[in-house]
C-alpha cells in the first residue's frame, strides 16, 4: 500500500452486481415473477462494455464474473490496496436504461437494499450512493426519503445522459429532497441511450461514446447553472464522477462570457458561472486526462483557481492507471492532502459523523 | 521581443497604425430571398413560395431559440439604405472590411439551404448560393473569397459541387455547418472530404445548423445561452468523429478548419482522446498516431467567439497547447458576438506570433498570397 | 473640469439620443423623459458604441421563474455583445465595481445662462432664445 495515500477517501469505485439473479431476493414478488417469466436480461449498460480494456484493469479482473462484484476483491485491491479508509460505492448497474418508470423504481430498490445488505452490512469503510428511478421523479423522491435514514447512504447517483438535460425544474423535487437530507448530488459518466450520446447523432465506436462523456457534461453543467439549480438549492452540492476535469476551465471561460451578454435570459444567476461552480461543484479526480508532464498539469491546476474541486478517486476497477499511481505526480503536498481528505470531507456531510 | 496589442486600459489604436489582418468569419447576406432566383430554376422558386424552406426544427422564420439581438447582429451593422446585417457590399466595407484593414475575408453564407430536409431543395439552393458569391460578392471586391456551400447530408451531391469550384480562385474552402444529421467522420460524409481533398480545399465546419438531434446527450435545453454555449461541445464531437473513424488518417492531406466553435477546449479534448484512444487502441486500427498529432498537423480553428478567461493570461497557455499556427483570427461580422480586431485579444504576444494570428496562418491555409 | 455646449435641447427630445464630442471623446447623450444623461460612447469590453445600444429595464430575479422588471429605459445594452450598464452611473450589471463606462454629468442650461459663461461651446450656435444641453467634462 502507497503510505502517501493513506487514509484516503476514495469517492468513486464501483462495485457490482453479479448478476440480475443476485437482485431477485431483493424484488417484491410480482416483479421477481416477471423478471423470471418474461426472461429479463441482465441490465448491462454499453457504457462499460464487459471485455473492453477500460472496463477493468488487467491485473484487476476476475477469471469469472464480473469485475467489482466480489467483496473480497473489492477490500483487498480497492480498499486495502490504496490505503483508503472510506469509499464511495457508485453502482453502475443499468436501472436509468428502462423505459417503464414502474419496473426502473422496482430495480433502484433492490438495487440499493442489496447494497446495503451485501456491501455496506459486510464493510465498514464502504458508504454508497442512492440509485433513483430519474425516469419518474416523484419515485426518485420517494426512493430517496426511503434510503435516506440509512446515514451509510452519502449521496444521489444519476447518469450524464437522461432524458432532458438535469437543470430543468421536473428534476427540481429531486434536489430538494437531496437538499433536504445533506446528500450531493452525484452525476456518473453514462447514458440512458435514450438520447444520441453526441448532439450529432450515433457514433460509430466506443472510444468516441467515452470520449463524449466529457462534452456531456459540459452541457449539464451549464444547464444546472443556467437553469438556476443553484440559485434555488444554495446548499446542494453536484460531484461530477468520472467526468474527466481538464476541461472545466475552457468550459467556463465561454460559459461566462456569454453569461455577461445573455444574462437577461436567465436572471437569476446572479454571479458569474465560473464563481457558481467554484461553490458549489466538485469532479473526482480519475480520469486525469492531461499529458503526463508536471508541469502543463499544474497549469491546468491554475487555470481551475481553486484546490477545493477535485476528489480523490480511483474509479475501480476501471482501467485509468496502473499499479498505485492513482494521483498524478508531481502535486503539492497541500493539495494533495486535499484531494485526498479535505475536500471529500467538506463535500459529504455524512462522512464525517461517524468520526465525530 | 513582446509587444502588449491593447494595454488594459488604452484606447484603440487608430485603424491605419494597426496590421492588416484576415478575417476568417464574415457572413454575407441576402438583401432578399430573391437575389437567388438568377440561380434558381422557376419549379425550386414556386416550392420555396408554397411550401418553405424547411429545417429540422419546427419555425417557419426564425432559429430555434430567440438569439440576443435581432437577426442575431450587432445592432449598428443594419446598412442605412436597408437591408439585412451583411446584405450591403457597400456598408461592410465602410464599416469594417477598410476600417479594420482586412486583407483577405472568407465568406461564410448562413441560413442559405444547408441541412433542409428536402436534400434536392438544399442541393439547389447550395449551387445559387455559390454562384451569388461570385456574382455578389467576390467580383466585386478583391479581398473576399467565397466557401463552396455544400448540401452535405446528400455527400454525392456535394463531391460534385466542390469538383465543380475546384480552381476556381473565388473560392478558398468547403463550407459544412457542425449540426450534421450524422457525426462528421461517418461514412455517409467521405465523399466529400475526398473531393475536397482532391480540390486542395480545406474543410470548413462552422458552428451550427440543425441536423435534427438534440443538442446535447441529454436532449433539449430551455436557453439560447445553453445552445449557444453548446456549440463548442457539438464541435468537439464532430471533430472526435473525424479523427476516430479516421476521415484524417485516411486523407493526410485534408485540413479542418473549425470556425466560431471555440477553440480553448481543443487541449483537453486531445488528451482526452489521447487516453481514450491508448486504451482502446485496438477498437481503431485505422489509426496510426495518437488522436491529438491529427489534431496537431491537420486542424486549424477561428477565434471568435474569443474565450475570456479571467486572468487573460491564462489563454496563453492554451493558445501555446494548440500552437501559435493553427490559430486563424476572425470577427463574425455583422453578428453580434463580433470580436474586434483591435480590441479581442489584450494579450502580449511576440511580432511573428501576431502576424501569424491575424494574418499569416490563414494566407497558410488558404493558399493566399 | 468645464461645461461644454453640445447641442440645443430640441435636438434631442424626450426618447432621442446624440452622439457628440468633448474634448476629442466620444460621448452618448441621451434624453429619457426630459432627463439628460452622458455615457463616455465605448463600450469597455470591446468598444461597442453604446450610442447604438437598445434602452432597456433592469431584468433580475431572486427565483428562477419569478421575474422582477424595473427602471424601464435606464439600462443600456451595448449593442454588440449585450453588456448591460446603468445609464444613471455607467456600471455594468455585471460586474459594477470593476467594469463600467464612464458616465457624464449632463444638464439643460439656457441660452441666456449659456451666454453668460463660462461654457465652451465648440461647434453649437448659440442663442439666448434657446435651451442647451451641457456636458461637464
Amino acid at each position: 500500500m502507497p503510505s502517501c495515500l493513506a487514509g484516503a477517501i476514495d469517492c468513486d469505485i464501483h462495485p457490482a452486481v453479479p448478476g440480475i439473479a443476485a437482485l431477485l431476493p431483493y424484488l417484491e414478488e410480482h416483479w421477481r415473477e416477471q423478471v423470471v417469466t418474461r426472461g429479463v436480461d441482465d441490465l448491462a449498460s454499453i457504457s462499460y462494455p464487459a471485455n473492453a480494456p477500460l472496463t477493468c484493469r488487467p491485473d484487476w479482473r476476475p477469471e469469472r464474473g464480473k469485475p467489482g462484484s466480489d467483496l473480497d476483491r473489492v477490500r483487498r485491491e480497492a480498499l486495502d490496496g490504496f490505503g483508503s479508509s472510506l469509499a464511495i460505492a457508485n453502482c453502475l448497474y443499468g436501472v436509468q436504461l428502462l423505459f417503464s418508470e414502474d419496473l426502473a423504481a422496482a430495480f433502484a430498490r433492490a438495487v440499493n437494499d442489496w447494497m446495503a445488505r451485501e456491501w455496506l452490512d459486510r464493510e465498514p469503510r464502504l458508504r454508497a450512493s442512492i440509485v433513483v428511478p430519474i425516469q419518474n421523479t416523484e419515485m426518485a423522491v420517494e426512493e430517496i426519503e426511503r434510503c435516506a435514514p440509512d446515514r451509510r447512504f452519502v449521496q444521489v447517483l444519476l447518469l450524464v445522459m437522461g432524458d432532458r438535460p438535469l437543470g430543468k425544474r421536473q428534476y427540481w423535487p429531486i434536489y430538494a429532497a437531496a437538499e433536504r437530507h445533506g446528500l450531493p448530488i452525484g452525476i456518473h459518466a453514462g447514458s440512458a441511450y435514450h438520447n444520441p450520446p453526441t448532439p450529432v447523432g450515433w457514433p460509430s465506436y466506443y472510444t468516441e461514446d467515452y470520449v463524449a462523456q466529457a462534452q456531456a457534461f459540459q452541457t449539464q453543467l451549464t444547464s444546472l447553472v443556467c437553469e438556476g439549480v443553484f440559485t434555488r438549492f444554495p446548499a446542494l452540492k453536484v460531484v461530477l464522477l468520472e467526468s474527466g476535469f481538464t476541461w472545466l476551465p475552457a468550459h467556463l471561460w465561454r460559459l461566462t462570457k456569454f453569461w455577461r451578454g445573455l444574462r437577461i435570459e436567465v436572471p437569476w444567476v446572479d454571479r458569474a458561472p465560473s464563481d457558481i461552480v467554484r461553490e458549489n461543484v466538485r469532479l473526482t479526480l480519475q480520469p486525469v486526462d492531461a499529458p503526463p508532464d508536471r508541469d502543463t498539469l499544474l497549469r491546468i491546476l491554475d487555470h481551475m483557481q481553486s484546490d477545493e474541486l477535485l476528489l480523490f478517486s480511483t474509479d475501480y476497477p476501471h482501467w485509468q492507471f496502473d499499479g498505485d499511481a492513482a494521483l498524478p505526480e508531481g502535486l503539492p503536498e497541500s493539495l494533495v492532502r486535499r484531494i485526498l481528505i479535505d475536500n471529500p470531507r467538506a463535500t459529504y456531510a455524512r462522512l464525517t459523523e461517524d468520526a465525530a | 521581443m513582446t509587444h502588449q496589442i491593447r494595454p488594459a486600459s488604452a484606447p484603440a489604436q487608430p485603424a491605419a497604425s494597426r496590421l492588416a489582418i484576415a478575417d476568417c468569419d464574415i457572413h454575407p447576406a441576402r438583401r432578399s430571398d430573391a437575389e437567388f432566383d438568377p440561380w434558381l430554376a422557376p419549379a425550386w422558386r414556386e416550392h420555396l413560395q408554397t411550401y418553405g424552406a424547411r429545417y429540422r426544427q419546427g419555425w417557419q422564420t426564425g432559429p430555434a431559440f430567440p438569439k440576443a439581438q435581432p437577426n442575431a447582429s450587432r445592432r449598428d451593422a443594419w446598412p442605412p439604405d436597408g437591408g439585412r446585417p451583411g446584405s450591403s457590399l457597400g456598408f461592410m466595407q465602410e464599416q469594417h472590411l477598410d476600417p479594420n484593414r482586412v486583407a483577405l475575408g472568407i465568406l461564410n453564407p448562413l441560413g442559405t439551404g444547408q441541412g433542409l430536409q428536402n436534400v434536392a431543395l438544399s442541393a439547389a439552393l447550395c449551387h445559387a448560393t455559390n454562384e451569388w458569391q461570385i456574382a455578389n460578392w467576390t467580383s466585386r471586391d478583391a479581398r473576399l473569397r467565397a466557401s463552396v456551400v455544400v448540401p452535405y447530408e446528400d455527400a454525392a451531391t456535394s463531391a460534385a459541387e466542390i469538383a465543380r469550384r475546384a480552381g476556381h480562385p473565388a473560392f478558398a474552402q468547403v463550407l459544412l455547418l457542425s449540426r450534421t444529421a450524422a457525426p462528421l467522420g461517418s461514412r455517409r460524409y467521405w465523399p466529400i472530404y475526398q473531393a475536397a481533398a482532391e480540390a486542395g480545399l480545406p474543410v470548413a465546419i462552422h458552428a451550427f445548423g440543425y441536423g435534427g438531434n438534440p443538442i446535447s446527450g441529454a436532449g433539449w435545453p430551455s436557453f439560447y445561452i445553453e445552445e449557444m454555449t453548446s456549440h463548442a461541445q457539438t464541435c468537439q464531437a464532430g471533430l472526435v468523429s473525424l479523427i476516430v473513424e479516421g476521415v484524417l488518417a485516411r486523407l493526410p492531406r485534408l485540413r479542418i478548419v473549425i470556425v466560431e466553435g471555440g477553440f480553448a477546449w481543443a487541449p483537453a479534448l486531445g488528451w482526452r482522446l489521447d487516453r481514450a484512444w491508448r486504451r482502446l487502441r485496438s477498437e481503431t486500427p485505422h489509426l496510426d498516431r495518437l488522436p491529438s498529432e491529427y489534431i496537431r498537423s491537420q486542424v486549424w480553428f477561428t477565434t471568435q467567439p474569443m474565450e475570456e478567461p479571467e486572468p487573460r493570461a491564462h489563454l496563453l497557455d492554451t493558445i501555446a497547447w494548440i500552437g501559435w499556427d493553427r490559430l486563424l483570427f476572425a470577427t463574425d461580422y455583422p453578428h453580434w458576438d463580433y470580436d474586434d480586431p483591435a480590441q479581442a485579444f489584450p494579450l502580449p504576444a511576440t511580432a511573428s506570433q501576431l502576424r501569424g494570428l491575424f494574418l499569416d496562418n490563414a494566407r497558410a491555409v488558404y493558399g493566399h498570397a | 473640469m468645464s461645461r461644454h455646449v453640445v447641442a440645443a435641447a430640441a435636438e434631442i427630445p424626450p426618447g432621442g439620443r446624440k452622439l457628440v464630442t468633448v474634448r476629442g471623446r466620444p460621448v452618448a447623450i441621451f434624453n429619457i423623459g426630459g432627463e439628460f444623461f452622458g455615457l463616455f460612447n465605448r463600450c469597455p469590453h470591446q468598444g461597442g458604441s453604446l450610442c447604438h445600444g437598445r434602452l432597456t429595464g433592469l431584468l433580475q430575479s431572486h427565483e428562477p421563474g419569478k421575474f422582477t422588471y424595473a427602471r424601464q429605459g435606464e439600462i443600456l445594452r451595448c449593442p454588440w455583445h449585450g453588456w448591460e450598464f446603468d445609464i444613471r452611473t455607467g456600471q455594468s450589471y455585471c460586474e459594477p465595481e470593476r467594469i463600467r463606462t464612464r458616465a457624464y454629468p449632463v444638464a439643460v442650461a439656457s441660452g441666456q445662462t449659456v451666454v453668460e459663461g463660462p461654457y465652451v461651446a465648440e461647434t453649437v450656435p448659440v442663442s439666448v432664445e434657446q435651451d442647451y444641453v451641457v456636458v461637464e467634462m
